[in-house]
């Protein structure tokens, strides 16, 4: 018990000392801790109700980007099949019920087919080795094209990573502070937004997909069957809200001209005679040359600029627009526009996000907390410390001694593995004190219990620690249990907690049992005494 | 200097004794824990039932009732007004939108947040969580899973380390904490939201602390005093970890209270459940879990008994009465 050999203490001493030290960057404001250049500095990070901020749980909806790939599927072999030498004639080419049907007009040709689709379906395995689509012939001429869970699980995947990058880039694109963009799960993204001010242009600029696409209007469609919805073949009418014409409806033309992919760069601009915000853009050398193409080839009818299915504007062709470069006018203010051109040059969503979950919490209300906190938190050490001090005398100082040395170190290890102190983290905190100066209760009424036995001084001590400490592992291992399951099932609130209890259970087992045992060894040793007063 | 003792030393409760009526006050309090949840219901916030919460915090307390006409004016649906806090500051829920789109949810925030500072100059929002249908039912299934998995992994370690009938006891008596707790909030209707799963979880876990450090002594003073009977050596277990169990409470209990009183609203149910809950889970390591041990057979297995550390003590000579001079 008394054992404690001087290299034992001074790594002892020096570990805690160390750790104290790196806790006290947590104390300082950043405008101090900045000025340190190269010496290290971690600091805990205040969760968003601390600090105030969004956050934001997207998710993507995954049927509708299984939809679209069999869309894009669909008009592929349409394309395959007319494209090569001998031509292959197909019909009753359809998109129903997660699969895509057609028939071939000469069941001779299904050999010669299903080359074809090998070819466009990555020869039947993808990168995983595994097929992303199944290709089935039935009744002798009808293909059927299943997509395998694996390849769409595949896609899936592809997309989210997209759409994480795109996300992170309009956000970046703010200008905000540290902000944090996770995916969650196979189809979820977690974004967290220190202080922003305005949440809903972190939404709506994450709400659109930015699909920009230009395409011809469709200058022969009858206004008044327009206006009921219907267009005339290869057509179609799509929402015009902002129609000076009348009807917020307008029918184009099918193809695509030219499409978003193709941009290299979009800028919030003004228009040089009306002085109204516009968007110029830029499309790379291919795009430049088809637009300049399909322009010259049109030149006095109108197109359509259409954003995520929306007719943004629908101005005639004057001149041939050679150079690749162009504006879009729409009815935009200036952060309309602005935000217009963040999601251009992000490029878009390849899936659609939806916000399922939002918390934001206002700068004041993260301030008062912190304070509260803080004061809650100074108070229940204070009586936590009169109370042991009355009750254990230089036993329960020790005690004392190891609780505030185990606040700080649980502050520098969190600020090491960059964890995150939220309003529960501080709860947690609060509890940590009231469980850690719980093992130096067992502690010391064993060693009381064992001087009422009659033991020696040295004995009863060396008894208290020893029996204590089974009953503390075997009580700390439970109390683990139950933060391991917050941890991992745990959401937001109840992981901040988590955390705070599982780094303090650690370093409250050190603190309350190796610490205070050395503290009391060395008194000990030092004083011989006969009898102490516990 | 004279230190302070919360309970005398050598206490010699006869808590077996009384466990007829601990064990017949528990099935009551259980009954109507669980009775006044189902009658009354849990007031569930929208982190489990979905939909808009936004607190608003205002110069001067505001009176509930014209809060309560502005937001009816929206039309945003049904609206529950509730005063948190000082008084100042109210919290309103209403359901999410029926719309699926994003920018519905938006709207109706904005709305509402426009009205109220019209109406009351000065007003400012302090936050607000909107939850989707799909997400609360997710955070409900989550929170009830982390505090059966919780249970019956403290169960498991209890009977692995122990024997079976300590963790039988220790799971009844951590469901009676968690049912008296849970309808605590059907009587008080406190909001119930993720950070009281949190609480919850907590009180499991200090409440079993409690039960370890009384299932430890009570094995440990059954290999030292193997003649003993079983009533005797609980006794004796519970009484000399007494002071253990008062004192820890009292400490947890002191910085618990501090937190209700200063910590802020948003932490006030989080730590009312937690300051029940170790109110509870301490009767019931007390009375509840070592007595059950009695009930369902535990005894001392003499094929355990080492050869040579047969002790035939009785408690009339256990070490624990000889008092010490001075």
């Amino acid at each position: 018990m008394l054992d404690f050999p001087r290299w034992k203490v001074a790594s002892i001493v020096a570990l805690l000392a160390a750790l104290c030290l790196l806790a006290i960057p947590s104390f300082l404001p950043e405008s101090v801790t900045n000025t340190w250049g190269s010496i290290p500095h971690p600091r805990v990070n205040k969760g968003l109700d601390l600090a105030g901020g969004s956050y934001l749980l997207l998710e993507a909806d995954t049927a509708d980007l299984a939809n679209s790939r069999l869309e894009t599927m669909r008009d592929q072999v349409a394309a395959e099949m007319r494209r090569g030498n001998p031509r292959i004639e197909i019909g009753d080419i359809s998109v129903r019920g997660g699969q895509l049907s057609f028939m071939l007009r000469d069941p001779t040709q299904v050999d010669a087919a299903r080359e074809r689709l090998l070819s466009i379906t990555g020869g039947g395995a993808g990168m995983t080795g595994q097929r992303e689509w199944d290709i089935q012939v039935v009744d002798t001429s009808r293909f059927v094209l299943k997509p395998t869970q694996a390849g769409l699980t595949q896609a899936v995947d592809t997309a989210m990573k997209t759409a994480t990058e795109v996300v992170r880039r309009r956000i970046d694109a703010l200008g905000t502070k540290e902000p944090t963009i996770l995916q969650q799960g196979s189809n979820r993204i977690v974004v967290q937004v220190p202080g922003l001010q305005d949440p809903q242009q972190l939404k709506d600029l994450i709400g659109k997909t930015a699909k920009l696409e230009f395409k011809l209007v469709d200058t022969t469609a009858n206004p008044a069957e327009v206006v009921k919805g219907n267009a005339p073949a290869g057509s179609q009418v799509l929402p015009y809200p902002g129609n000076p014409l009348g009807a917020p409806v307008i029918a184009v033309k099918r193809p695509v001209i030219i499409s978003g992919d193709q941009l290299i760069d979009a800028q919030q601009t003004f228009d040089q005679q009306t002085n109204a915000p516009q968007v110029a853009i830029t499309f790379d050398a291919q795009g430049g040359r088809k637009f300049a193409r399909i322009t010259q080839e049109n030149t006095g009818k109108p197109f359509a600029i259409i954003l995520d299915g929306q007719v943004l504007s629908a101005p005639n062709i004057n001149e041939p627009i050679l150079g690749g470069r162009a504006q879009i006018m729409g009815n935009f203010t200036v952060d309309t526009a602005n935000q217009l051109a963040i999601s251009l040059r992000s490029g878009k969503l390849p899936i659609d996000l939806k916000v399922v979950e939002e918390r934001t919490v206002g700068p004041d209300l993260g301030a008062d907390s912190i304070r509260a906190g803080i004061l809650a938190s100074a108070i229940a050490a204070v009586a936590v410390i009169v109370f042991m001090t009355v009750t254990y005398g230089r036993f329960g100082i020790y005690a004392n001694i190891a609780v505030v040395i185990n606040v700080l170190v649980i502050l520098a290890v969190m600020a090491m593995l960059n964890a995150t102190l939220t309003l529960p983290g501080i709860a947690g905190f609060i509890l940590t004190i009231g469980t850690a100066v719980d093992a130096n209760v067992l502690i010391n009424e064993r060693i009381r219990e064992e001087r009422r036995r009659g033991r020696s001084v040295i004995q009863s001590v060396e008894l208290g620690y020893k029996e204590a400490s089974r009953t503390i592992f075997e009580a700390n291992v439970t109390h683990a249990i139950s933060g391991v399951i917050m941890l991992v099932l745990g959401s937001g609130p109840v992981k901040g907690f988590a955390v705070v209890l599982l780094i303090g259970i650690v370093t409250s087992v050190f603190t309350a049992v190796t610490f205070t045992r050395m503290l009391v060894a060395l008194w000990l040793r030092r004083e011989k005494p006969k009898t102490i007063n516990i | 200097m004279r230190l302070l003792k919360l309970v005398p030393d050598n206490t010699n409760i006869d808590f077996v004794r009384l466990r007829g009526w601990a064990f017949g006050l528990t099935l009551a309090l259980t009954l109507l824990a669980v009775g006044v949840t189902f009658a009354r219901g849990l007031n569930l916030g929208v982190d489990f039932v979905g939909g808009l919460m936004i607190e608003e915090k205002f110069p001067t307390p505001p009176s509930a009732d014209r809060v309560r006409s502005v937001i009816d004016g929206l039309g945003v649906g049904e609206a529950n007004i509730q005063t948190v806090g000082d008084g100042r500051t109210i919290s309103i829920r209403l359901p999410a939108p029926a719309s699926n789109d994003e920018g519905a949810t938006n709207a109706v925030v904005r709305k509402v947040e426009t009205a109220l500072g019209q109406q009351f100059p000065g007003a400012t929002f302090s936050r607000y969580d909107t939850v989707s249908g799909k997400v609360s039912g997710e955070l409900i299934k989550h929170g009830v899973l982390a505090v059966v998995l919780a249970i019956l992994g403290i169960g498991l370690f209890a009977i692995f380390r122990f024997e079976w009938q300590f963790g039988v006891s220790t799971i009844v008596a951590i469901v009676h904490d968690l049912l008296v707790t849970l309808g605590f909030f059907a009587i008080t209707q406190f909001e119930l939201d993720l950070t009281i799963i949190a609480a919850f979880l907590t009180i499991i876990g200090y409440s079993i602390n409690d039960k370890i450090v009384i299932d430890d002594r009570i094995r440990e003073n059954m290999r030292r005093y193997r003649k003993m009977d079983m009533r005797e050596i609980i006794n004796l277990s519970v009484n000399e970890t007494l002071p253990r169990t008062v004192m820890t409470s009292v400490t947890i209990l002191l910085a618990l209270i501090a937190l209700l009183l200063l910590g802020g609203h948003v932490l006030r149910g989080f730590t009312a459940a937690m300051i029940l809950g170790i109110v509870v889970g301490t009767y019931s390591s007390i009375y509840v879990s070592s007595s059950l041990l009695i009930t369902l057979g535990l005894r001392a297995e003499p094929n355990r008994e080492k050869p040579g550390t047969t002790d035939k003590r009785s408690i009339a000579d256990a070490e624990r009465i000889t008092p010490r001079e001075g």
